[in-house]
């Protein structure tokens, strides 16, 4: 047997990729600390005063959106809302950092990022509302559907990012996952296959501190998430996912990178999801009060309001207007929420297959019979 | 092992009589390389699908023909592969990925099932996902544990998958260039225990001329019985209907060729001709395909029916080593005994 030529062991072991940082700094990277003080840090750079005027204008429209739509559970309006109250940083800064013809692919605790997209609020809950699995158009705004099974979006972002280099389009994918979602082999396999093909795609993981009640130190024994990028050979980063300018200045250098042909990167944002994972949790049974109210005081609206009101561009005259935005918006959302949904049974068999196969005509052929007999029956 | 063109019944219907004989692992390679001549959008990747050209030699000299931008290989990773496919064809690609073998996809069938087969209906149909999953399967090849699987259950179980596959190369070839034109994600299982079978066949595709991709197919016509079976099996079965027409038995054979959607038409007209019917599959008979056909013909012929439905299938056990599959895998004398036992005297079938 001829013995097969092995490669110098240095040429496997070198890695093809050193241009960028693959390991995070020893901090978080911040660019305005917990009360509104810009940090100095180097490493990301301050946005200008229409984005931080735009985040804060979408912050506050977030944030009035997610308490409306806590509210319509409470209500029964919608069958359950995992709120992303805290988080709104991360939601906006992502979606403000992505230009048009970039791709977001969300979880369904990113509600917040899909409107701030520019999504219809009333499609865009049409999952929670238990009307449809995703009641808006993906292409329209590039947003895909929410997704449910953590993890699994990943290597979709990764799959549309190489098809937009295949293509020659210039679009990056900026997907979003969180600290429980790093466990998932699905993550692994898509950072994978984004390191190998140098793939135009953004790995944004929420950092909240819980896999609903499971905490970090149970979910990995790494040093940080973004230390999971090196294995792959993926840049990493990780920042303060509380400061609204930190994440936007985050997200738009690795989109940058990524359009630049410079590849993927994974960002970790340490941040914290202020209420319980849905309305049907209770937060109380795995977390302390003690622990929320410390980062309540990390608040990402806050920081932002006294960035912005000591450096002169927020006076209360806009602030007063943003928040009377945020209110017709969720006023409007409330009144259109109180319709009731669309529901139409045929839908159920039309979409399975792009024609309807003769079987599933039968099938919805009874279920119209039954529905004709019901509504004789009432008529009579 | 006795390919189908062994078979006068196969070698006197080939589509092509005169001919070059071509087996199904050459016919799917030119029907992918037919594919990617005929569309710019159609990729095929998966694990040594390169330069390799496959462990059973599908993919052989695509790579080179197309270059490594359109054929490549990919990481060791079967949720990856499907994943990124995924993500490929939201963005107008047409991808045709590999899986290995029959058990090397199970990685994979989260992406299959939780995505693959629902982001249509999820999106009311916004979202078409024109993806092939090509997986090799089932036995007969002497493979070691984990290589001979009959899997196509838990993916017919998934309504929005189409699940095909081929019993002869000209159909081999067919099949995967409708399947890759086909706007819904197919499931394409390619019987490798008949890669190697050849067939005389001028592979040409008209794509009106094929008809609907879920058309079951009269392989041998007959009066006595319906032997409907699929993959691997139908040079089996064929087999059994020459052998059968020796002891007087006129069997019919129906190959599926689409599991599901399933051609209720073809199948139940055949079954009311001929009064009885055996299902034969590799794979377990609890809960296999097999009782998903013998219930649809029950409810469909029952005032036809002179005895019932029988089913010849792999017993119900994990796939067995190589040295005891013969023991496993339908065989001749297995189906010639079920036909037997079709109360041809109404004597009850003890059996059963």
């Amino acid at each position: 047997m001829t013995a097969v030529a092995r490669p110098a062991p240095d040429s496997r072991a070198q890695g093809s990729r050193t241009r960028r940082s693959l390991l995070p700094g020893d901090q978080p990277l911040a660019l305005l600390d917990r009360d509104g003080t810009p940090t100095g840090q180097d490493g990301l750079s301050m946005p200008g005063p229409d984005v931080l005027l735009g985040l804060h204008r979408s912050i506050v429209i977030g944030r009035r959106f997610d308490a409306q739509a806590t509210a319509l559970t409470r209500q029964g309006r919608l069958a359950v809302y995992p709120s992303s109250r805290g988080q709104e940083a991360c939601q906006v800064g992502a979606v403000h950092a992505m230009r048009s013809q970039d791709w977001l692919f969300p979880t369904y605790r990113d509600t917040v990022a899909v409107v701030t997209r520019g999504v219809d609020p009333v499609e865009a809950l049409s999952l929670l509302r238990g009307e449809w699995h995703c009641g808006y158009d993906p292409y329209a705004r590039h947003v895909a559907p929410q997704c449910t099974p953590l993890a699994t979006n990943t290597p979709h972002a990764v799959g549309l990012a190489r098809a937009a280099t295949i293509k020659g389009e210039d679009t990056v994918a900026v997907v979003l996952l969180g600290d429980g979602a790093t466990s998932e082999g699905d993550t692994h396999e898509a950072l994978n296959f984004a390191g190998v093909w140098n793939a135009p795609v953004v790995f944004l993981v929420q950092n909240n501190g819980y896999a609903i009640s499971v905490p970090l130190a149970k979910q990995t024994a790494a040093p940080s998430l973004a230390h999971k990028g090196i294995g792959y050979g993926v840049a990493s980063q990780q920042i303060d996912g509380n400061d609204p300018a930190a994440v936007y200045a985050a997200v738009r250098a690795a989109v940058d990178a990524a359009a630049s042909g410079a590849g993927p990167t994974l960002i970790e944002a340490l941040t914290y999801r202020i209420e319980a994972h849905t309305n049907a949790d209770d937060a109380a049974r795995y977390r302390s009060s003690a622990e929320v109210q410390d980062w309540l005081a990390r608040d990402p609206l806050l920081r932002l309001e006294n960035y912005l009101r000591a450096a002169g561009l927020l006076d209360d005259g806009r602030a007063a207007e943003v928040a009377a935005e945020a209110e017709r918006t969720a006023a409007d959302l409330r009144d259109r929420m109180s319709a009731e949904p669309r529901r139409d049974p045929a839908e159920m068999f039309r979409h399975v297959y792009a024609e309807p196969t003769p079987a599933l005509t039968a099938q919805w052929h009874e279920v119209e019979a039954a529905l004709d007999d019901e509504r004789d029956g009432a008529g009579a | 092992m006795t390919g189908l063109a062994d078979h006068p019944a196969a070698a006197a219907r080939s589509s092509a009589p005169g001919a070059a004989p071509v087996s199904m692992a050459a016919a799917l390679n030119q029907a992918l390389a037919g594919a990617l001549a005929a569309d710019d959008r159609v990729l095929v990747f998966g694990e040594d699908v390169g330069v390799l050209g496959g462990v059973f030699r599908v993919t052989d000299g695509l790579a080179a023909r197309f270059g490594d931008g359109r054929v490549f290989d990919t990481p060791l990773a079967e949720a990856g592969i499907v994943g990124t496919a995924i993500g490929m064809a939201m963005n107008g690609l047409r991808p045709v990925v590999e899986m290995q073998f029959d058990a090397f996809a199970y990685p994979a069938f989260e992406q299959i099932t939780s995505h693959l087969a629902k982001l249509r209906n999820r999106t009311r149909g916004r979202v078409e996902l024109p993806v092939v999953i090509r997986v090799p399967y089932g036995g007969g090849i002497g493979g070691v544990e984990h290589h001979s699987d009959a899997s196509e259950a838990y993916y017919t179980h998934t309504p929005g998958l189409r699940v095909v596959t081929p019993g002869t190369p000209a159909d081999a070839y067919t099949l995967l260039r409708q399947a890759i034109d086909c706007p819904d994600p197919v499931i394409f299982l390619e019987p490798k225990r008949r890669y190697w079978a050849t067939e005389a066949a001028a592979l040409e595709y008209d794509a009106r001329a094929a008809g609907d991709l879920a058309t079951a197919r009269v392989r041998r016509r007959g009066r006595d019985v319906t032997v409907i079976t699929y993959g691997g099996p139908v040079a089996t079965a064929l087999e059994a209907a020459e052998a059968g027409a020796e002891d007087g038995w006129d069997l019919e054979v129906i190959d599926l060729r689409s599991l599901a959607p399933f051609d209720d038409a073809t199948v139940t007209e055949s079954v009311r001709r001929t009064g009885r019917a055996v299902v034969v599959h590799e794979a377990s008979g609890f809960c296999g395909y097999g009782a998903e056909v013998a219930a649809r013909l029950t409810e469909r012929c029952f005032h036809h029916l002179e005895a019932p439905i029988l089913r010849v299938t792999g017993h119900d056990i994990p796939y067995p080593p190589p040295k005891l599959e013969e023991y496993h895998l339908p065989t001749v004398d297995r189906i010639l005994d079920a036909v037997a036992r079709l109360q041809w005297d109404d004597e009850p079938d003890t059996h059963a």
